[in-house]
């Protein structure tokens, strides 16, 4: 499944970074605590959090990840905007809380 | 040029996670015993006990820095001081209305509570403390700055609430007066993790929350005087001052 599909498919918005959606998603992850997502999140993955900040971008691009997906309606900071836009890395946004949107993103991608 | 010894990260009775024993008049005692000359006063995310540490260290012979450890949106633990009384007042009620409203139960995390010279309650702070604010680090920066502050992240290398736990690492291009690391590490130990850092300013302090760990740890500045603008001076290496951190 691409970044696209499952933006499609769980109806997220897609804040930036768009040259990115045709990218191959491979599992998922999900934590707010960047250094635990730099240990741990492997690449392809769709990464699930309530950080804003620009190092998420960082982090992103350095563990090749699929795609970013804020929660909770949060949006991603100007700076942040404009590295998913120079590194074509997606930033998609959800109402739903965290706990939702991570079982939602897991059905979909192990169906 | 003189040396002094500096603990800038010290939480008194306010901070819920602090020790009741750490009231201002032991503070200063143990500041004293320790042969700090200045020291930094920084409850979470309040400066209202700091008044009156500055008062006792006034005639003590301790400058104090007033000041506090914000929390951020991140959760990231952030030291934000400045020079005047009004100014740390000021702040202390705008970080106030940006903390989570969140009611401190004294049970369950301690009590909230600002003491006169007598030891007198004068103030039980009810929204607890520890909560994070929903000012991102960025805006705290500027919000720190805006209003003539120093601003340094605090023990940037421990594993939680901190800039690097929170955010991965230290971005590159932030503006910090400094960065503070706890007392679990050594100046030599940072450079070797971080050596893109090492043009920064980094003091080292205690973030005491009883009174036995009062300058356990310290930053030795090289400065002409123990005064608040000496020291924005030592943090950015002017003229031949400096700051360096140690541990005993």
């Amino acid at each position: 499944m691409t970044v696209k599909e499952l933006a499609e498919k769980l109806n997220l918005t897609i804040y930036c970074g768009e040259s990115g959606l045709n990218k191959e998603i491979a599992g998922g992850y999900t934590s707010d605590l960047l250094s635990d997502v730099m240990g741990n999140c492997n690449a392809g993955n769709v990464w699930v959090t309530l950080q804003t900040h620009k190092n998420i971008m960082a982090i992103a691009s350095l563990k090749e990840l699929a795609a970013i997906v804020l929660v909770k309606g949060f949006k991603p900071e100007p700076e942040t905007i404009e590295k998913s836009n120079e590194d074509e890395m997606p930033i998609l946004g959800t109402d739903l809380q965290t706990f939702e949107i991570t079982g939602k993103i897991y059905e979909l991608i192990h169906s | 040029m003189n040396t002094f010894r500096a603990d800038l990260h010290i939480h008194t009775l306010l901070s819920p996670c602090g020790s009741l024993d750490n009231t201002p008049t032991t503070i200063i005692e143990r500041a004293k015993e320790q042969q700090l000359d200045i020291i930094g006063i920084t409850d979470h995310n309040c400066g209202l006990q700091s008044f009156l540490v500055k008062e006792l260290g006034e005639k003590a012979g301790i400058f104090v820095m007033m000041g506090m450890e914000v929390t951020t949106k991140e959760e990231a633990h952030c030291l934000a001081f400045f020079e005047k009384k009004s100014v740390v007042n000021e702040f202390s009620n705008f970080i106030y209305d940006r903390i989570l409203p969140i009611h401190n139960d004294p049970d369950k995390f301690g009590y909230q509570v600002v003491i006169d010279k007598d030891e007198d309650v004068i103030n039980e702070i009810d929204k607890l403390l520890i909560s994070a604010t929903d000012l991102d680090i960025d805006q705290l920066e500027k919000e720190v700055h805006r209003r003539n502050g120093l601003f340094i992240p605090a023990h940037v290398e421990r594993p939680r609430f901190s800039l690097t736990s929170q955010l991965g690492f230290v971005p590159p291009d932030m503006n910090v007066d400094g960065f503070e690391i706890s007392r679990h590490t050594t100046w030599s130990e940072i450079l070797a993790q971080y050596p893109y850092l090492k043009n920064y300013s980094f003091i080292q302090s205690s973030d005491a929350h009883y009174p036995e760990d009062i300058g356990k740890v310290y930053a030795e500045f090289t400065m002409e005087a123990a005064t608040f603008d000496e020291i924005r001076l030592a943090l950015k290496k002017e003229n031949g001052r400096s700051v360096e951190p140690h541990r005993k």
